[in-house]
């Protein structure tokens, strides 16, 4: 067998192939964030970088299969790790009491496929625009606006949001861990990091929601 | 001081278990938690039933024989501190207090509070260990280590085996035990030779029990009595990740062939 | 019985190495035939187990723990000596082995404490390249610390760990055996009898811990490395499962038993704290280096330590040994302990302690200096006391520690029974009358790794053994026994528990076979024992049957050949008529207090032979000192 592929039949290679995906798809949400963030610059400058983005479609079309891998490498290990550690316990305790973990790391099963099912809505409504009750191709600061109006709508986009950030208070922190960085000299900041990261990926990222709602962005 | 301990009661591997409700009276604050359960064994007995079954050994926290888990915590409330070193003095009359055995797949249980452990060793007989034969060594002094890294080693090699890191991981993983032998011998200059053949020969060992995986909870820390700290997962992880992209010369799992053969 | 120590020819120092360059050798083709069992995975055992399957012998190991890692050996706390002579300060071989003759009193074999201290050294060389973090020096160089009873330092230490850490490189050389399926291990296994056929060692009967089934196993060589019996006090440093059936059994089987009573009394243990107290914790001998100890003047005094005025203080290691004060050995120290509490001035519950108080050094060094030193030791008196002995003096009582006493066996390790070899605290061998610190650990390594490997060798070497079957009659035999036995312990069914009979045992020794014997309180000792013994047959009560993990069934066969051995015991220090390390017959005393050795007449190992129903007959070994003179300690 290949190394590679003998190292992922671990669990700590399936770990290690999380972190990695994970790295990319979180490289992705930050300049997904940043693209968004040029909304406040106004419409030209939102939707002249959407153009931008589309001047080479096999370079798009490249992103985009990096984007899918590194999602079907995540979600498929999530999902065979999470069926070998939940056979790992079959009995559970009566009294629990956890000690160092969080809600955060708890939930990592139940953000994640929460966030994928928000991808996909996410992909409905704004990029293919089948779910945007009028959507239009090309225009993208218009169909932000219109679609975030509906104020549920912007309440979803908010709350994964808020998922998002969670995984990843967890997510960045465990990743260190994964990819087998510690050092004494940088542990103690690895989650704060985390943490800093995820609280800017979500006041960044519900902006957007938030000033079209304010209306402070028409 | 007067408790009211609810224990797991299991005949055997193969019985079902259940909870049953003890009152213990006459407990002194210097008395440590085993000796609570031998005070209720001795009463038991007297009364004709079958007494608590419960590992132990040294009573002194260094042996890894005793373990369960209180009221939720592996080892109980304290610490730094293993079962039989837990005094009552951490405890208030009239508590209710579960004890109940290690909860793993990979450490089945054999009778009450009892469980089956060896897959920790056949952990190390994969690869725990240099392979220094007897009458080998070089004089002692030959051999220069500095005292951060002895220090960083010794840290690590504290571990006793008791396996309560796998039960207060969610996933009932092992990786602390794991990583902290794989960095014991990994940081030592005497460890070199096998680092990554040791180190993939013990995770694909491991991964032969049935332990979940790692999701960086971080509560084997936090229960383990001897405080080893996750920074041997992170080295674990990275060492396994090399040796499977170095392929070290003894692919075969094995990290050596028998001598004289 | 025949008492030959087959001590090689020729000059101290080249005995071992005229033994080895003449040993005789097992060819490799001929090793794997040899089937050993090893009984014991601590420091002797597992060190065996490893070498000899190294060698290529077949190797069928067995543990009473669940893992072979969890020996008793797991437990030593201080360090290990080695005349390594790295400090410069003048250790050397020939130091060593006369530090060790001298503090066991003049009561061990030259020639095997001489190999003992020539293999020291290789002993540290083998550990770590083995990758045992002993502690450095800030220049990469190993550390030593200095121990008790020696004027340099040579001890050897991985922080409070050192046996953990020995015992797990240990355990991981015999782990490696177990992977590469050189080595059977059975853990969760108990030796209950020895198989002798046609008087030579060929097997063992067991008992699985988990399932009660019980097995034969046949072998061509027996090795017992079992550990000691300080537990047959109930209350001792000792982990709870260290027990002496397997040496019992061999002992029943014909080996003989030397120095039954040479019972080492740690001065330094915290003192009991309750009535259901299940064992005592030994604090280290270090901490003597910077304390004082010291009880009230008065009787009765229950004031607070610290409005006791120093001028109302009994500093009596000092008063009375005014050159060793605090640092006098271990057996003088414990019995001055016990004198100031028998006199009513002891401190603690049951008035059963006396103060070790680092208050001055506190003062002297300041707390960080001694937190360095003693951090660990300071946290886990804390643990278990709950007081703080930053600000508290700590309270320490003697307990039961080590014991030299253990089969007899010769300079090949071998004991009476032929192809029996026994190892470690089992054996009585190399610490005399009294083991100085630090020096257990070497000796189980010494043993395990370095000697008997050839040992063996020359036992089997050139041997035809006609072959046995474990299903022979000999074992059908030894089997039949145990079940009876079995069946008796639990078709018993009386109203008190193993424990309870175990801890009067306990009492019974250790008020008159402890710290001070006389002729009065052994004889007392011996009724009494027999009839507890009586009682414990007719009225102890095993529940369960004997066909799962049964706990208390597994005490109770302990506790059953506790009452002989303790019989033994009594019998052997009321036989010694002398006082000598660290057994002190009250008859035997100079006029101020201390121990009187009578050299004309006991300078011999005893060596007991079971006799079936008739007493045991008494043998003696003398040992002849060519090398060193006899001398005297005073410790004044
Ligand atoms: C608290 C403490 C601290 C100490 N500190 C030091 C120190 O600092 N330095 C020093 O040199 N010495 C020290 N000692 C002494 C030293 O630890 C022991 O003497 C030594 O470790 C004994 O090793 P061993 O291999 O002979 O036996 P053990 O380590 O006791 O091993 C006995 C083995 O035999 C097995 N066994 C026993 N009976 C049976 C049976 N019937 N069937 C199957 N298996 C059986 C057990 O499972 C175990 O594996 C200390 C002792 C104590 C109690
Ligand atoms: C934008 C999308 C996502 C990002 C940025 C992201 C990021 C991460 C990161 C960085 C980790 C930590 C990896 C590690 O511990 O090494 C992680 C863990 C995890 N992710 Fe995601 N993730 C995303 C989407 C998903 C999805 C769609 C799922 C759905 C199944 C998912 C499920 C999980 C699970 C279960 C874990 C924990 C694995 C474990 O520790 O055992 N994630 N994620
Ligand atoms: S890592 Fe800690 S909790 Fe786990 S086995 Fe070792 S000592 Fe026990
Ligand atoms: S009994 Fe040895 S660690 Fe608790």
């Amino acid at each position: 067998m290949h190394p590679l592929g003998r190292a992922y039949a671990s669990t700590v290679g399936k770990k290690y192939a999380m972190a990695v995906s994970g790295v990319i798809l979180f490289l992705f949400v930050v300049l997904h964030m940043l693209g968004n963030l040029q909304i406040f610059l106004g419409r030209d400058a939102l939707n002249g970088y959407a153009r931008l983005l589309r001047v080479e479609p096999a370079l798009l079309w490249a992103a985009r299969l990096v984007l899918l891998a590194a999602v079907t490498v995540h979600v498929v290990a999530a999902v065979q790790l999470t069926l070998r550690n939940w056979a790992a316990r079959p009995v559970g305790y009566e009294r629990q009491r956890y000690l160092a973990t969080g809600y955060a790391a708890r939930t990592m099963v139940w953000s994640g496929p929460i966030i994928a099912a928000f991808v996909v809505y996410h992909l409905l409504h704004l990029s293919i625009g089948t779910m945007h009750p009028d959507f239009v191709h090309g225009d993208v600061y218009r169909n932000v606006v219109v679609g975030f109006s509906v104020p549920y709508v912007a309440a979803f986009y908010m709350l994964a949001q808020v998922l998002l950030g969670l995984h990843l208070y967890h997510g960045l922190f465990s990743l260190f861990q994964s990819l087998g960085a510690s050092h004494p000299s940088y542990d103690r900041w690895r989650q704060p990091f985390a943490l800093a990261a995820a609280v800017v990926i979500v006041l960044g990222s519900c902006s957007v929601p938030a000033a079209v709602l304010a209306g402070t962005v028409r | 001081m007067k408790l009211e301990l609810h224990i797991w009661r299991q005949k055997g591997p193969r019985e079902k278990g259940r909870f049953v409700t003890y009152p213990v009276g006459g407990i002194e604050e210097g008395m440590s938690f085993l000796e609570v359960l031998d005070v209720l064994n001795q009463n038991l007995i007297g009364r004709g039933e079958d007494p608590v079954a419960f590992e132990h050994d040294c009573r002194e926290g260094i042996c890894g024989s005793c373990g369960m888990v209180i009221n939720g915590i592996a080892h109980g409330p304290r610490r730094g501190t293993t079962a039989c070193q837990l005094h009552m003095r951490h405890f208030s009359d009239g508590d209710v207090i579960f004890v109940e055995p290690w909860r793993a797949r990979a450490f089945p249980v054999v009778k009450d509070l009892v469980v089956d452990r060896s897959a920790f060793d056949r952990i190390v007989q994969a690869g725990g260990f240099i392979s220094a034969r007897t009458g080998s060594a070089p004089e002692a002094n030959s051999i220069l280590i500095g005292k951060e890294t002895a220090d960083l080693a010794m840290d690590a090699a504290e571990c006793i085996g008791c396996g309560a890191c796998v039960a207060a991981c969610p996933n009932g993983s092992a990786v602390l035990f794991v990583g902290a032998k794989i960095t014991h011998l990994g940081l030592l200059p005497q460890g070199q030779p096998e680092r990554l053949a040791r180190a993939r020969a013990m995770v694909e060992a491991m991964e032969g029990e049935a332990f979940g995986s790692c999701s960086s909870h971080r509560e084997c820390e936090a229960v383990c009595p001897k405080r080893i700290s996750i920074s041997t997962i992170a080295r674990l992880n990275r060492d396994y990740i090399k040796a499977s992209v170095a392929r070290p010369r003894h692919a075969s799992g094995k990290v050596q062939e028998p001598v004289g053969t | 019985m025949r008492l030959d120590p087959r001590i090689p020819e020729g000059p101290l120092e080249s005995k071992w190495t005229r033994y080895r360059d003449n040993v005789k050798l097992v060819s490799p083709a001929n090793k794997c035939r040899h089937t050993v069992i090893v009984v014991g995975t601590g420091l002797a055992g597992a060190s065996a187990a490893a070498t000899l399957a190294e060698l290529g012998y077949r190797v069928v190991a067995f543990c009473f723990q669940d893992s072979a890692r969890r020996a008793h050996s797991i437990a030593a706390q201080g360090g290990i000596n080695a005349s390594k002579n790295y400090q410069n300060d003048g250790d050397s071989t020939w130091r060593l082995f006369y530090d060790t003759i001298k503090g066991g009193d003049f009561r061990s074999r030259e020639a095997n404490v001489y190999r003992l201290a020539e293999l020291s050294v290789n002993i540290i060389d083998q550990a770590v390249a083995q990758g045992v973090p002993f502690a450095r020096e800030y220049g990469g160089m190993l550390a030593n610390r200095s121990f008790g009873g020696a004027l340099v330092s040579r001890t050897f230490y991985a922080r409070g760990q050192t046996g953990q850490q020995l015992l797990l490189g240990a355990y991981s050389a015999l782990a490696r055996q177990i992977g590469l399926g050189a080595v059977e291990m059975h853990p969760h296994t108990e030796m209950l009898d020895l198989v002798v056929v046609g008087g030579r060692a060929r097997g063992i009967v067991t008992r699985d811990l988990l399932t009660g089934r019980v097995e034969g196993h046949a072998a061509e060589a027996v090795i017992l490395a079992t550990g000691g019996y300080s537990n047959v006090f109930f209350l001792s440093t000792n982990a709870k499962g260290c027990n002496a059936t397997a040496i019992w059994r061999a002992y029943k089987r014909g080996a003989g038993f030397a120095n039954p009573c040479f019972t080492q009394i740690h001065p330094t243990c915290i003192p009991q704290a309750g009535e259901h107290q299940s064992k005592l914790t030994l604090m280290s001998e270090s901490l003597r280096n910077d304390a004082r100890v010291w009880v009230p003047g008065t009787k009765g005094d229950t004031r607070d330590p610290a409005e006791i005025p120093p001028a109302e203080r009994d500093y009596f290691l000092e008063r009375i040994y005014p050159s060793y004060g605090n640092l006098a050995p271990r057996d003088v120290a414990s019995r001055a302990a016990k004198r100031m509490c028998d006199d009513g001035r002891g401190v603690g519950p049951g008035g059963r302690g006396v103060y070790l108080d680092l208050a001055d050094a506190i003062a002297r060094l300041g707390q960080d200096e001694i937190r360095d030193r003693y951090g660990n030791l300071f946290e886990m008196y804390e643990r278990i006391t709950g007081e703080d002995p930053y600000r508290v003096p700590m309270r320490i009582y003697p307990a039961p520690h080590y014991v030299m006493g253990g089969l007899w066996v010769d300079y090949d390790l071998a004991s009476t029974i032929p192809g029996l070899f026994v190892l470690g605290e089992a054996n009585f061998s190399d610490h005399g009358a009294n083991r100085l610190g630090a020096s257990a650990l070497m000796q189980g390594l010494a043993d395990g790794y370095f000697v008997v490997p050839y040992t063996l060798g020359e036992y089997l070497a050139g041997m035809r053994l006609e072959a046995v079957d474990p299903n022979d009659a000999a074992f059908a035999d030894a089997k039949r026994l145990l079940a009876e036995r079995t069946a008796r312990l639990l078709g018993v069914r009386g109203s008190r528990t193993v424990d309870s009979f175990h801890r009067e045992l306990g009492a019974i020794l250790w008020e008159r076979c402890g710290m001070s014997r006389s002729e009065r309180a052994l004889g007392e000792a011996i009724g009494k024992i027999r009839e507890l013994r009586e009682g414990f047959w007719a009225d102890v009560r095993v529940p369960g049957d004997g066909n799962d993990l049964n706990q208390e069934l597994e005490k109770a066969g302990r506790v059953a050949d506790y009452f002989g051995l303790a019989e033994l015991m009594c019998l052997d220090a009321l036989e010694r008529r002398e006082s000598c390390g660290a057994h002190f017959r009250e008859e035997f005393q100079t006029p101020d207090g201390e121990a009187l050795r009578n050299d004309e007449s006991f300078s011999h190992v005893a060596v007991w032979e079971h006799a079936g129903d008739a007493p045991p007959v008494r043998h003696t070994e003398p040992l002849a000192f060519e090398s060193v003179g006899l001398a005297q300690r005073s410790y004044k």
